[in-house]
Formats: C-alpha cells, structure tokens, sequence
C-alpha cells in the first residue's frame, strides 16, 4: 500500500492549500442543508402524533448529539496518531475540533432540556443518557482546560491525547444507555441494520440536517486549522510569504 | 405543509416558546462558531500587518 497521502496529510502545508480548496465546498453545502433541512423540518414534516409540534426540536437535538460524539471519537483517533506517529497536525486538530465539539454538546443537552418540558414535564432528569451526555460535555471542558494550562505545546498535546483516548469509553455508554438503563429517553431514531422507526417525509428532514451539521463541522474546523497552523509554522518561509500576500490583499 | 396559516406557524401548536426557543439558540451558537475563527483571523492578520510595517521601518 502507498502510504505518501498519510505523511502528506501530517505536512502543515500541504493541509493550508488543500483545506483552502475544500472550505468553500463545507461551507456551500452546510448553509444549503441546514437551511432545507430547517424549512423541511419546522414547516413541511407532519406533527407527531403524541409530541405534537415539540418534535421538531428533533431536527436540531439529534444531529447535535451525533456531532458532540462523533467530534470526540475523532478527538481521540487524533490523539492516537499524535502519539504514536508524531503527527504535529494531528494535535492541531484534536485542539481546533474539542470547542466544537463543547457546543455541540451544549446544543443538545440545551435543546434537550427545552424539548424535554412539554413531553416529559421536567427540564432535566438525572438519567442515564443525560448524564452520561453531561459527562461529555465535562470531558470537552477538560480537554480545553489542559490544553490551555500547560505552556509546553509537546507536553499539552500529550496530556490531549491521553485524556481524550480515556473519555472514549464514554461513547459506548451514551450509545447503550438507553438499552442497559430504564430510561425516560426514547430508544435511536437511526439504526443502521433496521429501517428508521419514524416515515420517511419525518426522517428525511432529519437525514438532511444530520448532513448539514456534518459539513458545518467540517468547515469550521478547516477555518480553525488552517489559522491555527498559520500561526504555529510563522517561521517556516511559506507561512511567511502567505501571511504577506494575505496582509497585502487586505490593506 | 403542516401549519394553515403563519399564525399556526408561530404558535406550533402551543409549543411555539420551546421550539423557537430550542431553535433560536441553537442558531445563535452556530453564528458564534461560525463568528469565531473568522475574527480572530482578522485580528491575526492585523497584527502581523502591524509587525510587518515596524520591520520596514527599522
């Protein structure tokens, strides 16, 4: 097997250009998806016929819940090539991707508390997948706060790692949770080996944002990494020669 | 569509305050990281245009 792309995909450089040639196309597509999905889904899918109106939170809740634990397993498959391979771009990734995916959590334990009202009659149970979603959330903030309180960039980007190759364990049990624990949180909306528990035109909408928070993901930290390497390669001469154009197509 | 009127529309079946809530914020916390890196690499660039003019004038 040819193994150029992966040590190509750990060169700074290599990431800026191509990173600059596909943010346009993250972008574009986001603000499309996440614009159809919403019209989709706030005006066109059918009321529930137990939850009413409020399911269309669903929209936002579950793509953001996707998101907060797909950003973490990345977290930690970065942090597994930055200690094993030494891949420098490996840790700018873990460190641009963790306050995503803080947000992302924060929407859907927000979106959460706000749909769980009027169906369950409560803003917040302590159950199992709150919790354990909560405890997510907790991991993002530690990884943020370790990685801003050491000042050696090698020793935080260790620290990164290792914690986020820990917190993975958490993964499984939000999945689980509402299997191995009796739960007020209703059962996935999406399994990949059955056909979706809902009808199309109400899981349609849903697969649509999903997408749409995926790209919006993926643009943003292109924005993020691409500044992030601006900043930690200013001495190499290519940094220097595109912060010069960029100054100068500014002024 | 679901709704007959745009009233309809904003009342969501009297659970307009947690859907438009749920989906305010929501919004609101996307147009903040979308907001984010753009301006700190505005800054960036500004502060490195402002070195770079120190460094012709010396």
């Amino acid at each position: 097997m040819n193994w150029t792309w992966f040590h190509k995909l750990g060169s700074p450089k290599w990431f800026y250009e191509i990173g600059g040639r596909w943010l346009p196309w993250f972008g574009w597509a986001a603000a499309i998806l996440l614009l159809v999905g919403t019209v989709w889904g706030l005006a066109f899918a059918p009321q529930d016929y137990q939850q009413g109106n409020s399911f269309r939170i669903i929209y936002i809740h579950v793509p953001a819940a996707f998101l907060a634990q797909s950003i973490y397993v990345m977290l930690a498959a970065a942090g597994l090539v930055g200690l094993v391979w030494k891949m420098k771009l490996a840790d700018v990734a873990l460190q641009q991707a963790a306050p995503i995916g803080a947000w992302m959590s924060f929407i859907a334990l927000l979106t959460g508390a706000v749909w769980g009202k009027p169906t369950w009659g409560a803003w917040w149970v302590w159950d199992a997948r709150l919790t354990s979603m909560l405890i997510l959330l907790f991991l993002y903030f530690g990884i943020i706060a370790l990685g801003q309180a050491i000042s050696n960039r090698d020793s935080a980007a260790k620290a990164c790692a290792v914690l986020a190759i820990v917190g993975v364990v958490n993964i499984p049990i939000i999945k689980y949770s509402v299997e191995w624990w009796n739960t007020l949180h209703q059962p996935a909306t999406f399994k990949i080996t059955e056909k979706p528990a809902m009808p199309a035109e109400m899981w349609l909408p849903l697969l649509v944002m999903v997408l749409g928070f995926y790209c919006f993901f993926a643009a943003v930290l292109i924005m993020r990494m691409r500044l992030e390497v601006l900043r930690r390669e200013a001495r190499a001469s290519w940094a220097k020669a595109e912060v010069r154009a960029l100054v100068e197509k500014h002024a | 569509m679901s709704f007959s009127s745009f009233s309809d529309f904003f009342a969501m079946g009297n659970h307009g305050l947690y859907v438009w809530t749920a989906y305010g914020v929501s919004l609101a916390v996307l147009g903040l990281n979308l907001a984010l890196p753009l301006v700190a690499r505005r800054r960036y660039l500004q502060d490195e245009a402002r070195r770079l003019r120190r460094e012709e004038n010396k």
